[in-house]
């Protein structure tokens, strides 16, 4: 269970939100309402007050790399830090089931970065995420870049994540895909979340 | 077989002087537009050199610890100003002075202290006429490897953020985040004392070596002096580049290793 209490950040408030095992909540709103904003704050990206706890587990009780182990952030930009596509992955062998649900083949494992799609490299965040087994997902426009095709696969990767006992935090401009994966939604409006 | 300094005339300087001015003319003759510029810094360096040939010549009268002292605070206030001119990004506040100040005054003054306390030995130890040429060169050298590194490291920071971040997020501490990014702005603070080191002699004459040779020192000594100035050269730049790089990154992280681009000057976001 993921437990946010009087969470503020720059432009942030979150007075009380709980995430049941098994729960996608779906934040809504147009750009720049906070969204994003709100995804950093509780993976503690950004400086922020108040409590964020996962199963009871305060943040501020572990270091920040310990936090953001369990709970996971996947940005709208991904980034890359080496030349090939295997060097992100902690465990390359183990994620080849993700990697082909996700429409890839294992080769994609020895592509070089700069081949890859602003797509591809979406999908490829996502299942490095997964990679690390995260208890918690923050995903900030998981499907932004993505066509149809491409959003049905995450989509069923997100859904399988969940019926596991994950928990997903998400951010979307799409009322079709939070009503699709999010059990609750709630909008965004000036950085206020109004459930 | 040293041999006494041939003296020089002003009229032999204006002589030589005379070089400039062609070059000013031939800047105006292909509108290069660098004429001012030229002229300025000439003339600055004039001014500024027979300055500081004046303080060294009463520096070396006086004996004073100081009077030594007050000029190496002078030295070490106008490199710091210098570290700060080159930074295409700055650190908010005053870090990235602070940062670049005192690292490098710790390591030009370490070495040079060093070198007083050990190879050199003058008696006083501070003797100015050997504790300000070596400072200065350590604080000259010093310095470029810290602002080289030091903007180095800003800039590939902001321009790779994404990088830095996706890492942060998946749980890696800060020092590995930054790992590459910190190597990269130390061979970039290195690179130029690396350079000069392995073309010495063979490229170019290192300029102190050239200047003792002429003023009739025998080039065996003055080589020996040249490699001294080098090796103490390497250490102060290598002791600058790497705390100043290194305190830089833990300013742009935090205790949560969070990557804190906010404490970077005019880059909200």
């Amino acid at each position: 269970m993921l437990t946010i209490r009087n969470l503020r950040a720059r432009h942030v408030a979150v007075d009380a939100l709980d995430l049941q095992d098994g729960e996608c909540f779906a934040v809504m709103g147009p750009s720049g309402s906070g969204k994003s904003l709100m995804l950093r704050a509780v993976a503690d990206l950004d400086p922020t007050e108040g409590e964020v706890a996962v199963d009871g587990r305060e943040r501020m009780s572990m270091t920040g790399p310990e936090w953001r182990r369990q709970v996971m952030y996947v940005g709208p930009e991904s980034g890359w830090w080496e030349d090939r596509v295997a060097a992100h992955f902690e465990d390359p062998d183990s994620v080849v089931g993700v990697l082909q649900r996700l429409g890839f083949r294992p080769e994609t494992l020895n592509w070089p970065v700069s081949r890859l799609s602003t797509g591809e490299r979406q999908r490829l965040a996502i299942a490095r995420a997964f990679d690390r087994g995260p208890r918690v997902l923050l995903m900030d426009e998981p499907t932004g870049a993505l066509d149809q095709q491409s959003t049905a696969m995450v989509e069923g990767v997100i859904h399988d994540f969940l019926m596991d006992g994950g928990i997903v935090l998400m951010a979307t401009h799409e009322k079709a895909q939070a009503t699709r994966l999010g059990t609750r939604s709630a909008m965004m409006t000036d950085g206020r979340l109004v459930t | 077989m040293t041999t006494e300094a041939i003296p020089l005339a002003p009229l032999d300087l204006a002589l030589a002087a005379l070089l400039l001015v062609i070059n000013g003319a031939l800047s105006v003759w292909l509108k290069l537009g660098i004429t001012k510029a030229q002229a300025i810094a000439a003339t600055r360096m004039v001014v500024q050199l027979l300055l500081v040939g004046l303080v060294l010549k009463a520096l070396f009268a006086h004996q004073s610890p100081w009077l030594t002292l007050t000029v190496v605070v002078v030295m070490v206030g106008f490199a710091g100003y210098e570290i700060m001119s080159r930074q295409e990004r700055k650190l908010t506040g005053l870090w990235s002075y602070g940062i670049g100040v005192t690292t490098m005054t710790f390591a030009a003054v370490s070495v040079t202290v060093l070198a007083l306390s050990t190879q050199l030995r003058p008696d006083p130890w501070w003797d100015a006429r050997y504790a300000i040429p070596l400072l200065g060169m350590m604080l000259g050298n010093a310095m470029t490897g810290i602002s080289l590194g030091l903007n180095n490291l800003l800039n590939a920071v902001t321009r790779d953020r994404w990088a830095v971040e996706a890492q942060i997020a998946l749980g890696y501490p800060r020092h590995v985040a930054m790992r590459p990014f910190i190597r990269r702005a130390l061979r970039n603070a290195l690179m130029p004392s690396i350079n000069s080191m392995s073309a010495s002699g063979l490229v170019f004459l290192p300029g102190m070596m050239t200047g003792q040779i002429l003023a009739g020192l025998d080039p065996i000594e003055a080589v020996k002096y040249q490699l001294l100035v080098m090796f103490l050269i390497g250490g102060a730049t290598g002791i600058g580049s790497v705390t100043a790089i290194y305190a830089a990154v833990g300013r742009v992280t935090d205790g949560r290793h969070r990557l804190r681009l906010d404490r970077i000057a005019d880059l909200d976001n």
